[in-house]
Parts: C-alpha cells; structure tokens; sequence
C-alpha cells in the first residue's frame, strides 16, 4: 500500500489540524484508484523493458569489449536524459531569475534565457560526466565511498568561493537530475555490468551510478555560478 | 472530457521524456552494438507500460492529493495558522511556534518517499541482487524516515534563517564517520538511495512547503531560502540507511555473541 501513508497524514492534518472537511471525496477516491494502477503498470514495464534492457546492454557491451562505446554510451544516456529533464528546466529559470535580481546577469528576457540555458547544458554535462566515472569505477573495481568523499570534499571547497544566491540552487539541483526512468535503467546498466565483469560483485560495484549523478551537479552548478 | 484532455496532455508529456532515453537505447543497440533486442515485442509493450503507469500515477495524484498536500502546506505556513487570526503582519520569528510545520514536513517527506516509484524501483533490484536480505519494504522504510527527519529539519532551517551550507556540511561529516563503520555491503546502496528519493511525488510537494514557509516568515526571501529542502531530502536517507545497516549488524553481533560463538556474521539490512 504505497499511497496509504499520504492519505493518513493528509486526512489527519486536514481533519484536526486545519479543522476542515475534506474536500471532492469522490475525485480523491478516483485518483488513488488511478495512481495504485498506474503503479502497478510501472512495476510491471519495469520488469519487462528497463530492467532486461539495461542489463542487456550492460552485457553485449562488455562481451564485445567496446568499452571506448561503453563509456560514450554513459555519457549520451546521463547528457540525454538529464538535459530535457523538466524539473531541471523549472530548476534552471529559477536560477536565471535569481541572477538577474541579483543583477549577476543583465535584467533581460534574452540573457536570463541564455543562462538558463547554459545552467541547463552545465548540469547536463555533470550527470554525463558522473555515469562515464561511474562506470569506469565499476570496470576498475574501485570503491565507492572513496570518489564519493572526494566528491564532496570538491562540493564543500566551491561551497566557499561560489556567490552565496548560487549554493541553494547548486544544492538542490543534485536532487532534481535523476527521474523515474532514467533511475532503474541506469541501475539496470550498473547491476549488469557488475554482474557481467569477473571478480565485480553486483551490490558492492552495481550500485552508487545514481550517487555520482547526483553529486558531480552541484560542483558543477557552483562553477557555473563562479564563471558567470 | 477535461480529465481526459489533462490525461492526453500528461501522457505527451511523459512521452517527450521518455522518447530521447528510447532513442538512445535503440541507438546504441542497432549502431554500435549491432545487436538485435531480444523479445522486441516485449520490450515494447514493456516501455508502454512504464510510459502509461508513470502517466496514470500522476495524473491520479494530481486529482487526488497534490492540490490539497499545495494547499495544506499553505495553509500550516499562513500567518493566521501560526499566531491565531488576525496577525498579519510579523516582526519576530519564534521557531517554536513552528511545531505543526515540522510535524507536516516529517510527515510528508516520509509519505511522499513511501510512493516514490524510482525509490521502488531501486528497492527492487536490490533485493533481488542481495538475494532477499535487503527488503523492498526495509529500504522504502529507511529511505523515507531519512526523508521525513531531512525534511523537517530543512524547514526549521527556513524558519531560523541559519545558513543552508553549513548543515550539509555537517551531514557530510556524518555521511563520512558512518562509512566507516557501516558494514561495507550497504554504502553504495545507501549512497544511491540519496538520488533516487526526490522525484515525481515528493519535489512538488515538497517545494510549495519550502517556498510557503519562506514567504511567510519575515526576512526570509522565497527564490534564496525557499530552495534547499531537496538537499536535505537527498542527503538524510544515506545515513538513515546506513544507520539501520549498522543497527541491523549491531544486533546480530550481539545476539552471536550471546549465544557463545566468536564467529563474525557481516549482515545487511
């Protein structure tokens, strides 16, 4: 029962907190009924489609020894799904008017546009970046915590030189970049090729992709905020 | 017919970020894999379920919960709420008077978490991975309690004012102290679980909590201190995971020990 705990908290703080009836029962009943099916279908299409695909791909690309294409795979799927990412378009025009208030940038349609653009390509480019490191760490074998640390000592040292409007953004925009499709293909991709390599085992060097991915944004993000 | 209007609207728009993933996939597959997929038909009616689930999912809680949860973390937020009615106008903040704003952020990062799909999803694969000794259940719960204490800690931050950096900065350490000495078997799925928690359900309404709060309270500004709960909701379920691997092994050690053997288990969740 996944949608449970929000109709609890929601009935409980709307009936005794606000004090107020809950309103259009009818519509709120329809719409769980939707989500649980909605879910359901998911689950399933997961099973069918991103799980075997990834793990597939994972597979034929280390059998063949493309490993050159393994990494340029990595790249286009982190770049590609992150840069139409809508929560990162609504993140990034946010950011942009922030510059402009803070007339970092000139209070003009076209330059807020132009640096929501650039922030855009910017967190992009971080989250290609993260999945080439990630993957190149599962082929190596290296552990996790190590880049990860080193990740965020990288995000603590920008945390003092990034312009203070910047950081909130920076932070948050680590969140936002992975959605709910790109998530189980990419850990589908990690579990494979750790299962496919020798000597990898699948829960020590599957996981941690979806970690750098949401790390590398924010030093990046910080950057961007210190060039422009 | 307006249902289904929003439902068509939904649905192109799940397309269009789905379509660029698809296209990368097939790609790579046709181009330099020269591979065919296996079981196309499959895949297919796989890659329509996820678009069609994804699309019912929300465009359920879009009729059934996002307008009241927007409306609610206006409300808990509104002056009137706080200080009883009539006080509009604020010239101090006490952060006590805030209580029911935590309760709500704790409660609904933790609900909101519960119904993440990519949360699920990770929790899936990992329990099939670690071969059932990670639960779906035992992750989706440690990864939305980390929410909820993220969360409700992000909004006393937006009510005191103190600097965001600083507190991610301190969970860093925290993140890094628990490393070494969580069992090492659980640290890159606790990291991952960071990534994965705020998507679909919980940013929305996450969010209208943060910039409610940061447009009622006094000296706080809605575009500089409305952003930052995501940071938290990212970063407190890697130690809350962590912190029940630990918890889970500390357990066992102890019942191993109890039961006379020196024989070390290395357990996960």
């Amino acid at each position: 029962m996944a949608l449970l705990p929000i109709v609890l908290v929601i009935a409980f703080f709307q009936l005794f907190v606000l004090r107020q009836p809950i309103p259009n029962l009818a519509q709120m009943l329809w719409g769980t009924v939707l989500v649980l099916l909605g879910l359901a279908l998911f689950v399933r299409g997961l099973e069918m489609a991103l799980f075997p695909v990834g793990e597939e791909m994972a597979h034929n690309f280390v059998r063949k020894g493309n490993l050159w294409w393994l990494l340029v795979f990595a790249f286009t799927l982190g770049f590609g799904t992150t840069v139409a990412e809508p929560a990162l378009i609504a993140i990034s025009d946010e950011a942009a008017r922030i510059a402009a208030a803070g007339q970092v940038i000139d209070n003009t349609a076209a330059a807020q546009s132009s640096y929501a653009i650039g922030l855009r390509l910017t967190v992009a480019l971080a989250v290609g970046i993260a999945l080439v490191v990630g993957v190149f760490r599962i082929l190596k074998g290296w552990p996790v915590q190590y880049l990860i640390i080193g990740g965020y000592l990288g995000v603590v040292v920008m945390t003092f030189f990034a312009p203070p409007e910047i950081i909130g953004i920076a932070y948050d925009s680590g969140g936002v970049t992975t959605s709910t499709v790109t998530v189980p293909l990419v850990a589908a991709l990690g579990i494979g090729l750790a299962t496919t390599i020798h000597g990898r085992d699948p829960l020590i060097d599957g996981f941690g992709l979806i970690a750098f991915a949401s790390l590398t944004p924010m030093i990046f993000v910080m950057a961007y905020g210190m060039l422009f | 017919m307006e249902g289904l209007a929003s439902f068509g609207y939904s649905l192109l728009t799940m397309l269009r970020d789905v379509l660029p993933i698809a296209a990368i996939l097939f790609g790579f597959q046709v181009l330099v894999l020269r591979q065919r997929i296996k079981a196309p038909a499959r895949v297919a009616i796989g890659m329509v379920f996820v678009l069609l689930g994804l699309t019912l999912f929300l465009q359920g809680l879009e009729m059934a919960l996002f307008p009241l949860g927007r409306l609610m973390a206006e409300q808990l937020t509104a002056p009137e709420f706080i200080y009883g009615s009539g006080a509009t106008a604020l010239t101090q903040t006490e952060w006590l008077d805030y209580l029911w704003v935590y309760a709500f952020a704790a409660a609904i990062g933790f609900a909101t978490t519960i119904a993440e799909p990519a949360l699920l999803a990770v929790a899936i694969k990992a329990n099939q991975v670690s071969g059932g000794t990670i639960t779906v259940r035992g992750l989706r719960v440690a990864v939305a309690l980390g929410v909820a204490a993220g969360v409700a800690l992000g909004a006393f931050r937006i009510v005191t004012g103190t600097p965001l950096h600083w507190y991610i900065i301190s969970g860093y350490v925290v993140v890094m102290i628990q490393t070494a000495f969580a069992p090492s078997r659980i640290v890159p799925l606790a990291y991952d679980s960071g990534g994965v928690t705020t998507s679909t359900v919980t940013v929305p309404l996450v969010a209208a909590l943060g910039l409610g709060l940061a447009e009622t309270i006094p000296g706080r500004s809605p575009i500089l201190d409305g952003f930052g709960l995501i940071a938290f909701a990212s970063l407190f379920p890697i130690m809350a995971v962590m912190g029940y691997a630990q918890l889970v092994d500390w357990k066992s050690r102890r019942t191993v020990r109890q039961k006379n053997s020196f024989e070390m288990t290395e357990s996960e969740v």
